[in-house]
């Protein structure tokens, strides 16, 4: 893009003009390894338009030297996509659980001036720094069967006929990027408990609801009535307020409440 | 004998579609991925995958139009038999992803909707809202999981991978990968390796791409042997949204569902858009290519974008280049199916696009070069011979390459919403090429192979590991990073000369020369992801130099690779007779170009180097041809051409039940 005089890609610079001297504050809650205790430190990051958490991190990177100018280590997250749909950046920010790469340094700042505190999720064990091991969503994944169970992959013509009605229903569903913000708010979610979480219950939602994945419905009811199941949920309604791709979580709650009564009915009744 | 493996570096479209395809085959997999696959970079894919449909089949469209509307929007760059086979295979993937139960988007009838995309007048893309790649992935991740949950599957998730290796044979007997918590190296045997790691658009700084898309493993396996094709070949999407860590993508779905794009007649008029009245905006894709409106090729939409703003000064904004996309006069019908998109556009840029029309430049975004791959030709179709143990395979015995990695597909210039499609095809039909090449083996399988083998390819990764990370060196790898994508935007994208091609070289090696006295912050033995970056960013060197020195030597115009000084004057003579001596001058040019560099650029990694040849093309089912897409003034380009190859056109054979239709 040779002829471009303005910025190389048309896209304005990348932060290293630092003609705003603006200073960002940031707290990092971190922490060596799993065993390791957890420590404060803080950063004053120039500030760039259109910031983001993510950048943050990254020029973090590029100059780990704290307020006090300590040299430390650059800080360990995990990212990916940097646009909100792949559910890797997760993180505790300003006290609340949200994606790092779309949390704007300015509209954070609108709301808390006197800087940015970032922390690991609490629910899931810290791997280093912000990073986590969400493997226990994976796994729950697989307890309910989240898959439509199909014969094979050779071609077999078109899947079932599906209404724009049950569509609209299933794809918000499908959105869930396991992320773990709604286990992270939820109340019932953590040590002490065997609770599966609004996500995995979601997902028993929207397989249940398909004309094929239907099969296995009732291995998933079963799951859910038991330990660790729906009973386990106290209704705060926490998690939904925190879903990023608003799902409806507590209607799914709400849906497996209703679904799992018939079940277990059914099978007192041996049907 | 122990039993066969095959280990699957990847987990994102391509790579699952493998997984699950061999696992029904009930063979056993290693799929190992630097993210949780679910995370894989295949979720941003937002606009559709393409397949011939019951709908556009009643408008005129056939597999073979598809075909055509690849190879012309390719630039005639790629093989045709697998882009054959690939566009036969696109309603049966179509249907069999629906049977996996992704939501896609529906008719108020049941059926699949269809969106058009560009470089076609067909509305041949099914969709699933703006976040189709999602969905695919998703489908895919749970068909994976299930076998997992049977024990077919065993994932190595934040694994990275390192090397292949190789046998005194250059057989591939497995691979090295690092585990990115403990930062543990261990090898793992395999009889087959498979690749399907991805793009590397962060040669170039920021691009629409994900932060894994470094192309690491890429440039490893390259550097072990396996040839790299057409590395020159860079997509640059027309219409991204800036930002500090990534220029996120606004969708081709957008102009599919009506959107268009237009700047404003007085340069920088600073009126509010919305005011502008329709005689005082340029819609400048529309006016000059009637036919296909918003919706050419990209490479076309990138340089047309680029020489409004650039050359005729008319960018929306000042010291920003930008034009308008826009989506304002669209029905709320068309904005909840595009939901998606607009929700990022409003996200990051803080304002509403369904109200406001949104300012886009191009950006970087997909890897058309890659790792080189076989196919084997059937000819009674023209397509693949799918028994063969070589669909897929690398040069390197026992390697193949799926997806953005590998170079098979989209010639000089990717379609939109081709990607998805060839990920998944490369996926379904790989299994069987691996299952013919295990089966070809005697009976041994690469665990039985002497330790030493592996015990020799695990220690100098780490003693490597050992050496960056222990080095007391001042340069900063971010730093280096920066200078390069910055280069590499600047020069190699979308208008490239010689001169900054041969200065850009020159940078890199001394980027290169810097990169061996980095220094890392992080010096410690545990999830250390700034010697994880530091690694990549020498890998990425190294693949910046085949790009660029790929692009010095090509000198010609052919899709994304476009180079002013080597461009063939149009005719623009008043005096009909001139006109038409002129387009016949055109077109003798343009066939001796096509003599010339109609090939695919091989790079090969030696010890002194990197070294290029070349090889043909087969172009044998749709000859090249002039790739105007109707741009006004044109057309006497494609009269004179028409007049010029008739006669060869009549002998050429047609494959057996394809009917040869002019094209779309
Ligand atoms: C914003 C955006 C929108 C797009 N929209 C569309 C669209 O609408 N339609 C379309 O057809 N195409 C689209 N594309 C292109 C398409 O998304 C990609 O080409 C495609 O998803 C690539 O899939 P893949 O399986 O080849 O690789 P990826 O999805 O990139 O996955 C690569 C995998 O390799 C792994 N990996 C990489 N390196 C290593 C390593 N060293 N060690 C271990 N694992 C490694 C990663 O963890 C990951 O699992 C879009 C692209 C972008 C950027
Ligand atoms: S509603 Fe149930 S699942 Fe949701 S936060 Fe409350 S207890 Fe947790
Ligand atoms: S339901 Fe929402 S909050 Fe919970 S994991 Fe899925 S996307 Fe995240
Ligand atoms: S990096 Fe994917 S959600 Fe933030």
């Amino acid at each position: 893009m040779s002829t471009n005089d303005h910025h190389h890609d048309g896209h304005g610079g990348n932060g290293h003009g630092h003609s705003n001297e603006r200073m960002v504050s940031v707290r990092v809650l971190r922490q060596e390894n799993p065993h390791s205790g957890s420590h404060w430190e803080s950063f004053e990051v120039p500030y760039e338009h259109g910031m983001n958490i993510t950048t943050v991190l990254l020029r973090i990177a590029a100059n780990p030297v704290t307020t006090d100018h300590h040299e430390t280590t650059p800080i360990a997250y995990d990212s990916c996509c940097l646009e909100e749909v792949c559910g890797a950046c997760t993180m505790v920010i300003n006290d609340r659980v949200r994606q790092g790469c779309s949390a704007l340094v300015e509209n954070l700042l609108k709301d808390s001036p006197e800087g940015i505190t970032l922390q690991p999720m609490t629910k899931f064990p810290v791997v280093r720094d912000l990073l986590v091991n969400r493997k226990p969503m994976f796994e729950s994944l697989k307890k309910i069967k989240a898959w439509v169970h199909v014969d094979g992959y050779y071609d077999l013509g078109g899947g079932p006929r599906i209404s724009q009605k049950e569509q609209e229903k299933a794809y918000p569903l499908s959105c869930c990027m396991t992320c773990g913000c709604c286990v992270e708010a939820c109340p019932q979610f953590n040590d002490h408990s065997a609770f599966i979480g609004p996500a995995a219950i979601s997902q028993a939602v929207l397989f249940n609801a398909h004309p094929t994945a239907k099969v296995d419905r009732d291995d998933r009811l079963a799951v859910l009535s038991g330990a660790g199941g729906i009973t386990d949920c106290g209704n705060s309604q926490n998690c939904v307020k925190v879903c990023p791709k608003g799902i409806p979580l507590t209607d799914s709650i709400a849906q497996t409440g209703r679904d799992t009564t018939i079940y277990k009915f059914r099978q007192w009744f041996g049907r | 004998m122990a039993k066969q493996h095959v280990v699957i570096v990847g987990g994102g479209l391509a790579g699952l579609a493998a997984a699950m395809k061999l696992a029904e085959s009930g063979i056993h997999v290693h799929l190992v991925s630097m993210v949780p696959v679910k995370r894989s970079h295949s979720v941003c894919a937002q606009g559709g995958i393409n397949a011939v449909n019951d709908l556009t089949r009643q408008q005129g469209d056939s597999e073979w139009l598809h075909l055509d509307d690849t190879v012309y929007g390719g630039d005639f760059l790629q093989h045709q038999p697998p882009v054959k086979e690939m566009c036969d295979w696109g309603p049966k993937i179509v249907n069999l992803l629906d049977r996996l139960g992704v939501p896609f988007n529906r008719s108020p009838e049941g059926f699949r909707d269809q969106r058009r995309f560009g470089g076609t007048l067909f509305k041949r893309t099914a969709f699933a809202g703006a976040t189709t790649g999602q969905q695919l992935l998703y489908a895919l991740d749970e068909q994976v999981r299930r076998w997992e949950s049977e024990g077919l599957i065993e994932k190595f998730e934040y694994w990275e991978f390192l090397d292949l290796i190789l046998d005194g044979n250059n057989q591939c007997r497995g691979v090295v990968i690092q585990d990115m918590f403990s930062m543990e190296v261990r090898s793992l045997a395999a009889d087959a390796v498979i690749l399907a790691t991805g793009g590397n658009g962060l040669i170039y700084g920021r691009s629409t791409m994900s932060m894994i898309c470094t192309g690491g493993a890429a440039a490893r396996a390259f550097r072990a042997g396996v040839k790299y094709a057409n590395g020159e070949f860079v997509q640059v999407h027309p219409t991204a949204i800036p930002g500090t860590d990534k220029l996120r993508l606004m969708s081709e779905s957008a102009r599919g569902e009506g959107g268009r794009v237009w700047v404003p007649r007085k340069p920088q008029d600073p009126r509010d858009p919305q005011s502008i009245p329709a005689a005082e905006r340029y819609y400048f894709l529309e006016e000059r290519y009637p036919k296909y409106g918003n919706l050419v090729p990209r490479d076309i939409a990138t340089r047309e974008i680029f020489d409004v703003c650039v050359n005729q000064g008319l960018s929306a904004e000042k010291g920003h280049l930008c034009v308008y996309l826009d989506v304002t006069e669209l029905s709320a019908e068309a904005h909840k199916k595009l939901w998606g998109i607009l929700e990022i556009y409003e996200k990051f840029q803080g304002v509403d696009p369904r109200t406001t029309p949104m300012k886009i430049f191009p950006a970087v975004h997909y890897t058309m070069g890659g790792l080189w791959v076989d196919y084997v030709k059937k000819d009674q179709s023209g397509g693949l011979a799918l028994d063969s143990l070589k669909n897929q395979m690398s040069n390197v015995p026992g390697v193949y390459v799926l997806g953005e990695a590998d170079y098979q597909y989209h010639g000089a210039n990717r379609l939109g919403a081709n990607s998805l499609l060839s990920c998944i095809f490369a996926g379904l039909i790989v299994g069987p090429a691996v299952e013919a090449w295990l089966k070809s083996l005697p009976k041994s399988s690469a665990s039985d192979s002497p330790a030493s083998l592996f015990d020799n390819a695990v220690k100098p990764h780490q003693q490597r590991m050992h050496d960056l990370i222990s080095r007391a060196g001042g340069e900063n790898p971010y730093h280096i990073h920066n200078e390069l994508g910055e280069w590499m935007t600047r020069n190699v994208t979308v208008v490239r000369f010689n001169k900054d091609l041969t200065a850009t070289l020159q940078k890199i090696d001394e980027l290169e020369e810097r990169y061996s006295r980095v220094g890392l912050a992080d010096k410690s033995n545990w999830t250390n992801q700034n010697f994880s970056f530091a690694r990549a960013l020498g890998d990425m060197i190294l693949m910046a130099k085949v790009i660029t020195k790929g692009a010095l030597l090509r000198d010609e115009c052919r899709g994304a690779h476009y180079k002013p000084e080597f461009a063939i004057k149009g005719p623009d003579a008043d005096d009909p007779k001139k006109l038409h001596q002129q387009a016949e001058q055109w077109c003798k040019e343009f066939k001796q170009q096509t003599d010339k560099w109609l090939k695919t650029t091989i790079a090969t990694y030696t010890s002194k180097g990197v070294e290029f040849s070349y090889e043909p093309v087969d172009t044998s089912l749709i000859p090249p041809r002039p790739r105007t897409y109707g741009l006004k003034g044109a057309e006497i380009i494609e009269k004179t051409w028409k007049e010029m190859t008739q006669g060869a056109a009549q002998k050429r054979t047609e494959p057996i039940g394809k009917p040869v239709t002019a094209n779309a």
